[in-house]
């Protein structure tokens, strides 16, 4: 067991690509976690798409050990946190567990949205932060302006903010040294007092099971011990205890300000809640730890095999990675358009992004997703309210007393060129601006904005007119009610369920039209015209008119033909399984899948 | 002569050499050096020899010289040719004996030998009658041996066709139905006026595939179709199939007897054929390769490469596929003799949806495309029988 007061317990914040996985992977080679040879390039961002995106999505820690200047050896425990704002909930559980952050701002680019979210969620744990200004070795270093930046902006002092180059290694002795300095140790406690320990993360092991990671709060976790997780109520029996150095080690206990991990013999993440309080089961503690909530999905679409044969090896792949995040929801859905496939509920768009981009990568799943929703509060006549997060699941009108919908506050900053198109956009998107504030010749907007209006096309518009520039964020803050309206798409005067909506009014005829405007490129055109209507209720609201096809034939066909034509009808034939009947016509599938991938643009 | 009851047989024989490919057609022609025509001559003897035993008692109704180029062929092949088959089978009095021709003058020059040799019709490869089309088209010939060549096929045979390729790029109605009128003014009671069409494998598809335009869009090529069938409807010769036209009783009857799903014996690289034998429909491919053929013509007697049975659901749809192409349609009887069922076997909802958009037409027991069918002849038959 570690003396408290040579522990640090920290985490770096930062903005994607401002450094963080170089630096950490730099202190761990300055403190001999890993032989070179070891050292893998950031070694913490395990999964492909961690170190491609260059953003986290689970929490992972090592323990470094550091002589200081003193001669003392220190323990530090690195809290890597996931990079983004879908996962803020988790990122602020990784921050309790810490008393202390590096910040790390590119000494070029300065400070960006995400990046002062995290800070804030650092200021409201009470971290102590330690600046730093990364990229010096670069010539388009500006350190001076971006540590007035800093000020500015976040209002944090910065005259004693470290320049370093994690790529060269430049300060990042200064930066150790500024750890055990500057960083408060974990408070005094005993180790024998009651357990509190907090579960900061986990993740399924094939080899292990379920590995949580944890920081011991109070008392003393050991092999053997029988504990309780407060939330969910389950018992285990610990069966590992280790940390990380980035390698797993094993240890026999961990005491009051430690992290590391343990396993209990858990067979799914769905057991271990980011945030629960982990207590003895003999002597639990009166009082879980403060900060616990349940995640709750906050956007859904459906998600279906693009052939219909891979239903399988979807259903396959949804359990497997359910059982690594304990965030991802999932549940069977058919949709006539598409067939069979699953609704699914995700923390935000880049949580849904990345599971799409796992399902077609690590399972090698060709997927196609209905349009994402939020999720709605319907109040009926009868006063019940339910939630609903999926149009087909609309009740009829007349049951409808009042519908409310999430918004959030969004923090936008963008350099005051592209200022103008943001404030068009966020006006377009129904935002209500808060407040708008300089810094430099960057602005920072602060928005709110109805979360629909944002899993729609936001990030895809405001990347495009700040020509990537701007950077976002977002909490989501209230339920507000709003004049909602479910669009149905009808071809021939059927409704395709795939293709359904929900939209606030002023936009249900813009999206009806967009939406029958692309069907009426994607449909071949058939014998006989169809009609795309875009409707609320039994009222059209937008039309679009698909002609009768003009003409297809007027080749030869002789004796020598006949084969080949009979042999292209079967195979029309075999064609029309992926057709979908709508009155007289037949639509192939893949018409609907093509409306929905081109998604928004 | 045969007695005028025996069934009816069509015979088509299969050149497929040609002078140069065409860079719109994906028939079964190749360019050869050298071809030794005693060899090939032999060669289609022998096959045409095995392919018509058992057929001696019925009547031989045309012949038809396809390909490649027949007009390649040399005469004494052609006439050892329909001196063998009439000698077999025997032909019927008005028997019709056509012969493919290009109009390129060697061949146009040979013209008289054909028609002494028995051929009594002769369909012309024109395409097209201006010298830049042709070009385009990449055909061998100008314009002025058009000319030359229809004349001399005028002189030479009872009857007479030539082909032309329309809706190509650029092309207006008006351009088109100067060059129509032309037709008509040379004499030709019968053209196959085809629609440009880009088929795999061609010349013609990968400039297509690279993004260049060729033919006529949609809308242009229904229009021009549509012109096509007025004028030449006031001009005497109707439309009798998608894309052919005669003066009432100038119909290629060979062509017939593949529309209206009669037996015809296929012989040559690639030919095809469907044939009753003991009551059984026959669908029967030869070798395609020219020298695959004839080798194995001259191992085996014939180029055979696959005999499949043709059941009565496969006929009913071949049936219909090809019978939907004539203006009379298909009558039911047809349908009921060689398959039992009749058109309550199609999809009753969407035949009346045809025929409610005026597509097609259920009239004196036989159902028939309008014009605006046959236009859309593919996807109607895609709707009806897919």
């Amino acid at each position: 067991m570690t003396d408290q007061s040579r522990i640090r317990n920290f985490s770096i914040i930062a903005h994607i690509d401002h450094g963080k996985s170089t630096l950490a992977d730099r202190l761990i080679q300055r403190c001999g976690g890993l032989t070179d040879r070891e050292m893998k390039q950031q070694v913490l961002d395990s999964m492909d798409i961690e170190r491609e995106r260059g953003i986290t999505i689970k929490a992972q820690t090592v323990r470094l050990i550091y002589k200081a200047k003193d001669g003392v050896e220190y323990t530090l425990n690195l809290m890597d946190t996931p990079g983004h704002v879908d996962f803020s909930y988790e990122v602020s559980r990784s921050l309790a567990a810490c008393e202390g952050a590096i910040l790390v701002v590119d000494a070029s680019q300065g400070v960006e949205a995400q990046t002062l979210a995290n800070v804030y969620l650092a200021l409201d744990n009470d971290l102590e932060i330690v600046p730093v200004l990364n990229k010096i070795d670069l010539p388009a270093a500006e350190p001076e302006r971006i540590k007035r930046q800093v000020e500015d902006v976040i209002g944090l002092d910065c005259s004693d903010a470290l320049e370093i180059s994690a790529k060269t290694g430049i300060g990042i002795d200064e930066l150790l040294e500024a750890l055990v300095t500057r960083l408060p140790s974990p408070p005094v406690k005993d180790p024998s007092d009651t357990l509190r320990a907090m579960l900061v993360d986990s993740w399924y092991d094939a080899y292990l099971g379920v590995v949580i990671l944890i920081r011991v709060m109070d008392g003393t976790i050991k092999k053997g011990q029988k504990v309780r997780f407060m939330a969910t109520g389950v018992a285990h029996e610990v069966d590992r205890v280790g940390i990380f150095t980035p390698k797993g080690v094993m240890v026999n206990e961990l005491g009051p300000g430690e992290m590391g991990f343990i396993t209990a013999g858990i067979k799914a993440v769905s057991d271990c809640k980011v945030g629960d309080t982990i207590t003895d089961e003999r002597k639990p503690a009166l009082e879980p730890l403060e900060g616990f909530k349940p995640t709750v999905p906050v956007v859904f679409c459906g998600l279906f095999p693009v052939d219909a044969s891979d239903f399988e090896a979807l259903r396959d792949a949804m359990g497997k990675l359910a059982l690594n995040d304990s965030s991802f929801h999932a549940e069977m859905e058919t949709s006539a358009a598409l067939g069979f496939g699953f609704r699914c509920g995700f923390l935000g768009l880049l949580h849904l992004e990345i599971i799409q981009e796992r399902l077609s990568r690590e399972y090698d799943l060709d997927l196609i997703s209905t349009a994402p929703s939020v999720v709605y509060k319907i109040k009926l006549n009868n006063g019940e309210t339910i939630d609903l997060h999926n149009p087909a699941d609309f009740p009829d009108v007349t049951y409808i007393d009042t519908i409310q919908e999430p918004w959030i506050k969004a923090t936008i900053m963008v350099p005051d060129d592209y200022l103008g198109p943001v404030l068009t956009l966020c006006t377009e998107k129904r935002g209500e601006q808060r407040d708008l504030t300089y810094v430099g010749n960057r602005a920072m907007v602060v928005y709110d904005l109805p979360l629909n209006e944002v899993v729609f096309d936001f990030y895809d518009r405001l990347k495009s007119v700040s020509r990537g520039y701007a950077s976002f964020d977002y909490e989501l803050t209230e339920y507000r009610e709003g004049d909602l309206v479910k669009v149905s798409i009808l071809i021939n005067g059927d409704p395709v369920d795939a293709l359904a909506m929900i939209v606030h009014r002023s936009q249900a005829e813009y999206r009806g039209r967009h939406i029958c405007g692309r069907l009426k490129d994607l449909i071949p055109r058939q014998l006989f015209k169809v009609a795309l209507q875009a409707a609320i209720g039994g009222k059209v609201i937008a039309r679009e008119t698909l002609g009768a096809l003009r003409k297809d034939v007027t080749a030869k066909c002789y004796g020598g033909d006949i084969t080949r034509k009979r042999k292209l009808l079967e195979k029309q034939k075999e064609g029309k399984k992926r057709m979908r009947q709508f009155g007289k016509v037949e639509i192939p599938q893949s018409a609907f899948l093509e409306a929905l991938k081109m998604g928004d643009n | 002569m045969a007695s005028s009851s025996a069934s009816p047989l069509a015979l088509y024989v299969h050149w497929p050499f040609c002078k140069a490919k065409c860079p719109y057609c994906d028939f079964n022609s190749h360019v050869r050096d050298g071809i030794d025509q005693a060899r090939w001559r032999t060669a289609l003897l022998a096959e045409l020899d095995a392919a018509l035993v058992g057929f001696e008692d019925r009547t031989l109704t045309s012949i038809f010289f396809g390909g490649g180029t027949p007009s390649l062929m040399d005469p004494e092949t052609t006439a050892a040719l329909i001196d063998r088959a009439t000698a077999r089978v025997a032909p019927a009095q008005d028997i019709e004996i056509t012969l493919e021709a290009n109009p390129t003058s060697v061949e146009a020059g040979r013209f008289r030998d054909y028609r002494d040799a028995g051929v009594n019709r002769v369909s012309l490869g024109i395409q097209a009658l201006d010298d830049e089309s042709l070009r385009f088209l990449g055909r061998e010939h100008s314009a002025a041996e058009a000319m030359t060549a229809i004349d001399l096929a005028r002189e030479n045979f009872p009857r007479m066709s030539f082909d032309l390729i329309y809706a190509r790029k650029g092309q207006t109605p008006e351009a088109w139905a100067a060059e129509l009128e032309q037709a008509i003014g040379l004499a030709a009671d019968h053209l196959s006026l085809y629609q440009l069409t880009i088929e795999s494998g061609t010349r013609f598809y990968t400039r297509s595939q690279l993004g260049e335009t060729l033919t006529a869009d949609e809308e242009v090529g229904a229009a021009l179709y549509d012109a096509t069938q007025e004028r030449l409807e006031a001009l005497g010769l109707p439309a009798y199939e998608v894309s052919n036209h005669a003066r009432p009783g100038a119909e290629s009857r060979h062509n017939l007897a593949y529309w209206r799903y009669w037996d015809y014996v296929g012989i040559g690289p690639g030919a095809h054929g469907r044939e009753t034998r003991d009551g059984a429909k026959r669908a029967t491919t030869r070798q395609r390769l020219p020298e695959r053929w004839i080798e194995a013509v001259e191992r085996d007697g014939h180029g055979l490469n696959e005999v499949e049975a043709v059941d009565a659901d496969r006929q009913y749809r071949e049936i219909l596929l090809m019978g939907l192409r004539l203006s009379d349609g298909v009558p039911e009887d047809r349908l009921i003799r060689a398959t039992g069922r009749g058109f309550e076997a199609l999809d009753a909802d969407r035949l009346q949806n045809l025929i409610d958009e005026d597509y097609a037409v259920l009239a004196d027991g036989a159902l028939a495309m309008t014009p605006a069918g046959r236009l859309r002849l593919n996807a109607v038959l895609g709707y009806l029988l897919a």
